[in-house]
């Protein structure tokens, strides 16, 4: 009797773990087939040409949206890149000591921090130093949330550059900084590009800072000092709006937002085939 | 004496030490340039979470300075001139429930998954499959809420809160209207955000289980089943409590998703009695209110002070978390 009931046990338990995949698996194919389903609709040349038109109308688009967070993720990836990268580059070649163990540890600690929490942190020393809502705060707030993304998977690219090739660079006399950056970084470059692109993906769709920093707008860039619309935004904002129109625009917006983010997603996984697997577990 | 002696020396220490100094400083190199300055943008996360401590805590002093401890455990919220009144009780009761349901429900649905896959899966749907997982952790937030609005919502209503409310609806818990814009909502929605982070990384955890103990259980003749519950589960235990606490820490600081489902009552309204009524998180409640809050107002150093609890929050959930898949991750990683 034990035989059979042992694989009834191993064959009940292979049955569940299906089940358990198919029930997460459900979700993501609902989201998918839902926003392709109800925001193909609102596509249209105008859409992704021009701002919202007038409240309660149905004419606009969600132009100043798209050039919103371009503008913010291109801002936020030319501040937490340069940190990131150097706070990668020293915990991998320096950081083997108390500090960099502390630092090492806060990194990992920040990068699974509440994004709003960063929200208030930028709100309350940009957002009121500058006496309001700006573009600057919100880009601020995104690359606080990057930072940690690409320190680490800059250390642990750099960790997987085999030493030989460091010290034959060594080896022919030129300084270690020089080693670290023309070959070290070099080689690492796959893995490094491929935390900066997941740390993009990863940002673009935050929200909740944003709304805290940014706040959102009706109108195009109009200077680092003024609001700026975003995708994210608009996507929230037409939630709340009891109009058809605005809904239909909320899931274009919503098939524009996760075309960008998973097109960044999976053209990172096929680009690299498995290559950097240990990078994306964390992001 | 000894005065004279002490003299001597205290005068002779900084000038010796000023001169060493000095030597270094003519040997300062292109290298210690790159290991000082790459040291000093390390710092960076030190001096943003410093940093964070002390803002939240300065904007959340009036508030405190006001109500005390009362600020922590009462329930009413008015932000009528004159009449201002703010208690984070019902906020901090809704982010634990609605966390507790994320967990019972999207823990079980991610340890079956990465048992599945990382003992029992053939080989040829293991990546695949992972893959797809992963990808439901680069859903936006604000997507997952937009799609918990006008889909999932009705899920719940049609299969869930329907039925419970017709055959229970006298058990205190599940008296409600069956509206969809709940806590029992905005539960089941974290617990579908939370599967992501907590398989993959249990995952991660029971593949860097050395093959040696599946072996040893498999020459005594264990099946598949007997393998993992035997060998894989214990080994890899501290790795898959570190990733259900990591899952918690996201389920408490998520925003979007629950602001959009969760109905948004506020004050003793936001108390939480049943599955079916409209409630608040603390991070809901920052999200919806920020907007209204004028500088330096009281409802704004309230709402920082909730900003304060979560932040108490995530950083207990996050730093035990890292401290217990800290060793497993991080030395896969270097082997890898």
């Amino acid at each position: 009797m034990g035989s059979g009931s042992r694989r009834f046990k191993d064959k009940l338990a292979y049955g569940l773990g299906m089940l358990c995949i198919a029930v997460a698996t459900v979700p993501l194919f609902s989201i998918l087939f839902e926003v392709v389903r109800n925001g193909i609709g609102a596509i249209s040349f105008q859409f992704l040409t021009s701002p919202p038109g007038v409240f309660g109308q149905a004419s606009g688009g969600i132009a100043n949206a798209i050039q919103g967070t371009i503008i913010l993720l291109a801002l936020a990836s030319a501040i937490a890149v340069p940190f990131g990268l150097l706070s990668g580059v020293y915990l991998a070649e320096f950081g083997d000591n108390g500090y960099g163990r502390t630092v090492r540890f806060l990194n990992d600690v920040l990068s699974e921090f509440p994004s709003i929490v960063i929200g208030i942190l930028v709100y309350s020393i940009i957002v009121l130093a500058m006496g309001g809502f700006s573009t600057t705060a919100g880009a601020i707030a995104l690359s606080i949330i990057m930072l940690p993304i690409i320190t680490r998977t800059t250390e642990e690219s750099i960790k997987l550059v085999p030493s030989s090739i460091r010290d034959a660079g060594l080896a022919l006399g030129i300084r270690r900084w020089r080693a670290t950056i023309s070959i070290v970084l070099s080689t690492a470059r796959g893995g490094v590009i491929t935390g900066i692109l997941l740390a993009i993906a990863r940002v673009s769709g935050e929200t909740a800072p944003l709304l805290l920093t940014v706040l959102g707008s009706s109108f195009f860039f109009n200077g680092l000092n003024q609001p700026v619309a975003a995708l994210p935004l608009t996507i929230y904002r037409d939630a709340n709006v009891p109009y058809a129109f605005a809904r239909q625009q909320g899931w274009g917006a919503a098939l524009v937002l996760i075309l960008m983010v998973l097109g960044l997603n999976i053209g990172v996984r096929l680009a690299t085939s498995g290559r950097y697997k240990f990078l994306r577990s964390r992001v | 004496m000894t005065k004279t002696v002490e003299r001597t020396r205290n005068s002779s220490v900084p000038a010796r030490s000023f001169i060493r100094w000095i030597d270094r400083l003519k040997q300062f190199s292109a290298d210690d340039f790159f290991e000082v300055s790459s040291t000093a943008f390390a710092a960076i996360v030190v001096v943003i979470l410093a940093l964070m401590s002390v803002v939240l805590t300065r904007g959340a002093y009036p508030v405190f300075d006001k109500f005390g401890i009362g600020f922590v455990f009462g329930s009413d919220w008015s932000a009528v001139a004159g009449r201002e009144v703010y208690g984070a009780l019902p906020y901090i009761l809704g982010t634990s429930v609605t966390s507790a349901i994320a967990m019972i429900v999207g823990v079980p649905i991610s340890l079956g998954i990465a048992i599945f896959l990382a003992e029992m899966a053939p080989g040829s749907i293991r990546n695949p499959m992972s893959q797809l997982i992963e990808l439901l952790a680069a859903v936006p937030s604000v997507i997952y809420g937009f799609w918990g609005l006008f889909v999932f919502r009705f899920w719940i209503v049609d299969w869930i809160e329907t039925p419970l409310s017709r055959y229970f609806g006298t058990i205190p818990v599940f008296q409600g209207t069956p509206f969809g814009l709940d806590i029992l909502t905005a539960g089941l929605i974290l617990a579908i955000m939370i599967i992501p982070t907590v398989s993959s990384i249990s995952k991660e955890a029971m593949m860097a289980v050395p093959s040696s103990q599946r072996e040893a259980a498999y020459s005594i003749g264990a099946t598949r089943w007997e393998v993992v519950r035997t060998g894989v589960l214990n080994y890899s235990r501290s790795g898959i409590f570190g990733a259900t606490i990591l899952g918690l820490g996201r389920a408490v600081g998520e925003t979007m998703a629950v602001t959009m489902v969760i109905g948004n009552a506020t004050g003793m309204a936001a108390f939480p009695r049943s599955f079916l009524q409209s409630g608040q998180t603390l991070s809901s409640l920052i999200a919806n209110e920020f907007g209204e809050a004028a500088p330096g107002s009281l409802l704004l150093s309230s709402l920082i002070g909730l900003g304060l609890i979560l932040f108490a929050f995530a950083l207990i959930i996050n730093v035990s978390a890292q401290l217990m898949v800290w060793k497993v991750l991080r030395v896969k990683g270097r082997v890898e």
